[in-house]
C-alpha cells in the first residue's frame, strides 16, 4: 500500500491540458442562458445523469470523465446523486416509453435554472431506435434540450467539450439589467 | 442414453439450423425438458417464441451439447418450463409481453417487460394490438413486524442503468430484494425482424454497450454458421484478441468500481486509469475506443497493423506492470476484506440450477466458459485456466475477475505471437433459401447466446438474444438476502448484470 501510495506521489499526474470547448456547442448554449444562473451557480455546475434508454455505452464514457485523466471535478463540474441538487441533467439513450414518466419527474424535481444536455446519437436523434414502438425518441421530444453532443457513444474528451461549452457560455452571458 | 440422445433420434430437424440442431417436439417431449431441466441434468440456455411456436435451448451438462426445441402452440399457450423450473420464469413472463403466448398454470403471470407504455400490445405477435394503458405493478406481498419497504429507482443515485429495486428490511437487514426491470427496453428484435445482415449487426452490437464486442462476434458467428462462411484463421484470432482487451476493459474498471463502493476510491482512480490506457489503445488500434462495429458478418472492417501490434503490447506491459501491485494492494487491505468477504454469497446449488454465467457462476463453482466448455475458435486451439472459486462472494467474484485479466493478458499475447497472416476483409454471403445460425460467446459477464434466421432474399427473419444477465439477476435477488442495506451497492457491483441486455 505504500509503495503505490509512494509512486502515485512520485509519478507526476496523469491528468491531461484542458480541451477547446466545443465551438458548435458554444453557439447553441449562449443563446438560452441568463445572467442569473451566472450570478447563483458562479463557475460550477452539478451534473445529474440520467440514462432513459441507453446501451451502457455512453454511461461508459461518462464514468470515464472521473478517472484522472479527464478529472472533471477541477473545471468545478460534479456528478450528484438528486436531480434536486442538480444544474445539468445529462440525458443518455432514446427515449424509452417505460422510462419517459422517469424523465420528466427528474426534469421536474431539477431546480431552475435548469439546462439539458443531450448525449450520444440515441439521445440527440433517437439513434437506430427511432422507429420503435418502444422508444419516444429524441430526449428533445420530451424535453428542452439546450445541449446535443453527438457520437455512438461520444468519446469523453467531447462530452467534457461540450460541458465547458455550458460554462464559458454562462460566463459570456452579457447581463441585461442590473 | 440421453433425454438428448433420445430426442435427437426421434425428433426431425425443424430446419437446417448450425452448428447445433433445432428439433420440433410434441408437448410431451417439452415436459420431459421441463423435467431435465429441474433435475439439473440440462441447463437452459433461453426461451422465446414466434407467434406460433415456443423456443428452448438447452445445454447438456454432461457431454456441453446445445440443442433447441420448438413446440407448435395452437392454442396461445403452452406448457410451462417456469412451473418446475424456475429460471423459466421471467423468460415466459417476457413471452406473455412480446408475443402474447401464455405459459399454463404459470405461478407469477405479471407483466415483466411491458409497463403498459409501448405504443403496440404483443409487439412482436402477428397482429398487434392497442397497448391498454399503464396498470399498477403489484410486488410481491412481504408480512411481518418491523419490516419497511425502501423503493430504489429507476433513477438511481449514480451514473447507473435504470430499474427498480423494492428493498423490504428489517432495520438494516435485507428481507428480501424485488427486481422491477423493463425500463430500457427498445425493441431490439423487433427492429430486427426485416432488417438487412448489416444493420442487424449493428443493433446486435448496441444490446449492452459494454460488451459491443462480445454481442458483435456473437451476431457475426451466427449469421456465419447459418450461412455456412468460412471465416480466415486471422479473422478469428482478432476477433478474440478484441474479446479478450473487452474482458480487461471491464474487468478493471469493475473492480476499481466495487472498491470505490467499499470506501476505497484509491482503487478505483488507479484502475480507472489504467482502463482509460486500454481504451485509447482500443481506439489506436481499432478506431474506437469500445470497438464498436469493427466485427462484422463474414469478418472484420478494419485489421490490426504491425503498428497495432505494438501500441497493444505496450499497453499489455504497462498493465503487467502496475495490476500485480494494484492486486497485492487489494489483497493486503483489511477494511477492504473486511467488506467483499463473506458479503452477497450465491450458492453453488443456486449458480447451477440458473446456469450462472461468466464470473457470478465461477464463483460460484460452476465450472462453465463457453471459450473453453464450448470450445470455438481460436479458444479451442489455445490453452488458458478458466479459475473457478466456490464461495460465491464478492471477494470470490473480484478474484475470479482478477485471475480472467491475467489469463486475457496471456491469451492476447499469444494470440498476437501467433498471428496467422491473410485477408480479414468480409466474406460475402449468399443465401438462396431460409437458414439458422445459433452461437454462443464468452462475454465478459458470461455467455451471450444469439439465434436468428435468415430469409431467403437474405434479410433478417428472426433473431433472438439471450444477456447472460437473465440467469444473473434473479441470483443478486438471493444473494443481497441477510445483508445489510449498505452493503447492496457492493454486491451489485461485484454482479454488474446488464439492465440494456435483459431489458433489449
Ligand atoms: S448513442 Fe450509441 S453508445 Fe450511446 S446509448 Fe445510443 S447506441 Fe449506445
Amino acid at each position: 500500500m505504500r509503495k503505490t501510495l509512494l509512486a502515485s506521489l512520485i509519478q507526476g499526474p496523469l491528468t491531461e491540458a484542458a480541451p477547446r470547448p466545443d465551438e458548435k456547442a458554444l453557439e447553441e448554449v449562449s443563446e438560452g442562458l441568463r445572467r442569473a444562473a451566472r450570478r447563483s451557480l458562479g463557475r460550477s455546475l452539478a451534473i445529474r445523469e440520467v440514462d432513459t434508454g441507453s446501451c451502457n455505452a455512453c454511461e461508459l464514457e461518462i464514468h470515464a470523465l472521473s478517472n484522472p485523466f479527464y478529472d472533471i471535478e477541477r473545471f468545478g463540474l460534479r456528478f450528484v446523486a438528486s436531480p434536486r441538487h442538480a444544474d445539468v441533467l445529462l440525458v443518455t439513450g432514446p427515449v424509452t416509453s417505460n422510462m419517459r414518466e422517469a424523465l420528466e419527474r427528474t426534469y421536474r424535481a431539477t431546480p431552475e435554472p435548469k439546462w439539458v444536455v443531450a448525449v450520444g446519437n440515441c439521445a440527440c436523434t433517437g439513434g437506430l431506435f427511432t422507429s420503435s414502438y418502444a422508444c419516444v425518441g429524441p430526449v428533445s421530444a420530451v424535453l428542452p434540450v439546450d445541449v446535443t453532443v453527438p457520437g455512438c457513444p461520444p468519446p469523453p474528451i467531447e462530452i467534457l467539450r461540450a460541458l465547458l461549452a455550458l460554462l464559458v457560455g454562462m460566463e459570456n452571458d452579457t447581463p441585461q439589467n442590473v | 442414453m440421453t433425454a438428448l440422445d433420445d430426442l435427437l433420434e426421434s425428433c426431425w430437424a425443424a430446419a437446417p439450423c448450425r452448428p447445433w440442431p433445432r428439433l420440433s417436439v410434441t408437448a410431451e417431449q417439452w415436459r420431459t425438458a421441463a423435467n431435465e431441466l429441474a433435475a439439473g441434468r440440462w441447463t437452459l440456455v433461453s426461451l422465446w417464441a414466434e407467434p406460433q411456436i415456443v423456443h428452448m435451448s438447452i445445454l447438456e451438462d454432461s457431454s456441453n451439447r446445445i440443442a433447441i426445441l420448438s413446440l407448435q402452440s395452437s392454442h396461445k399457450d403452452f406448457p410451462s418450463i417456469g412451473r418446475s423450473h424456475t429460471p423459466a420464469l421471467r423468460l415466459e413472463r417476457t413471452i406473455q409481453d412480446l408475443v402474447g403466448l401464455a405459459a399454463q398454470d404459470l405461478p407469477d403471470t405479471r407483466p415483466w417487460l411491458d409497463h403498459g407504455r409501448w405504443k403496440l400490445h404483443h409487439p412482436l405477435a402477428t397482429k398487434p394490438s392497442q397497448t391498454h394503458g399503464a396498470r399498477p405493478y403489484h410486488f410481491l406481498p412481504v408480512e411481518g413486524p418491523d419490516l419497511h419497504q425502501i423503493p430504489v429507482g429507476p433513477v438511481h443515485a449514480g451514473i447507473i442503468e435504470p430499474g427498480h429495486f423494492r428493498f423490504t428490511a428489517s432495520g438494516e437487514t435485507v428481507v428480501r430484494l424485488e427486481e422491477r426491470l423493463g425500463y430500457v427496453h427498445r425493441g431490439v428484435e423487433s427492429l430486427m425482424i426485416g432488417s438487412t445482415i448489416e444493420h442487424a449487426a449493428r443493433l446486435a452490437g448496441r444490446a449492452s454497450g459494454d460488451s459491443t464486442v462480445a454481442y458483435a462476434l456473437a451476431f457475426a458467428r451466427a449469421v456465419e454458421a447459418a450461412t455456412e462462411i468460412e471465416v480466415p484463421s486471422r479473422v478469428h484470432y482478432v476477433r478474440a484478441i478484441m474479446a479478450e482487451i473487452e474482458r480487461i476493459a471491464n474487468h478493471v474498471g469493475d473492480i476499481g468500481a466495487i472498491c470505490n463502493d467499499a470506501a476505497f476510491a484509491l482503487m478505483l482512480a488507479h484502475l480507472g486509469a489504467l482502463r482509460e490506457r486500454v481504451l485509447r489503445a482500443s481506439m489506436n488500434v481499432f478506431g474506437h475506443r469500445l470497438m464498436m462495429d469493427v466485427i462484422v458478418p463474414g469478418g472484420l472492417v478494419r485489421d490490426i497493423t504491425s503498428d497495432g501490434i505494438h501500441e497493444l503490447l505496450n499497453m499489455l506491459n504497462l498493465i503487467e506492470a502496475s495490476f500485480p501491485k494494484l492486486v497485492e494492494l487489494y489483497d493486503n487491505t483489511t477494511s477492504l476484506q473486511d467488506r467483499t468477504a463473506t458479503a452477497g454469497i450465491v450458492s453453488p446449488e443456486l449458480a447451477r440450477l440458473f446456469g450462472a454465467g461468466g464470473f457470478v457462476g465461477r464463483a460460484s463453482e460452476r465450472n462453465f466458459d463457453a471459450r473453453k466448455s464450448l470450445g470455438y475458435s481460436p479458444y479451442d486451439m489455445l490453452t488458458f485456466d478458466v479459475p473457478i472459486r466456490k464461495e460465491g462472494d464478492v471477494n470470490a467474484r473480484v478474484w475470479i475477475r482478477i485471475r480472467e485479466v491475467e489469463q486475457s493478458i496471456l491469451l492476447i499475447k499469444l494470440l498476437l505471437d501467433t498471428l496467422p497472416e491473410g485477408p480479414v476483409e468480409t466474406v460475402p454471403h449468399r443465401v438462396e433459401a431460409p437458414c439458422e445460425g445459433i452461437s454462443i460467446v464468452e462475454g465478459f459477464r458470461g455467455d451471450i447466446f444469439i439465434w436468428l434466421r435468415i430469409d431467403a432474399k437474405g434479410n433478417i427473419d428472426r433473431c433472438h438474444l439471450r444477456d447472460p444477465s437473465w440467469f444473473q439477476w434473479p441470483l443478486l435477488e438471493a444473494a443481497i438476502e441477510g445483508n445489510i442495506v449498505a452493503d447492496f451497492p457492493l454486491c451489485n457491483k461485484s454482479f454488474n448484470c446488464s439492465y440494456a441486455g435483459q431489458d433489449l
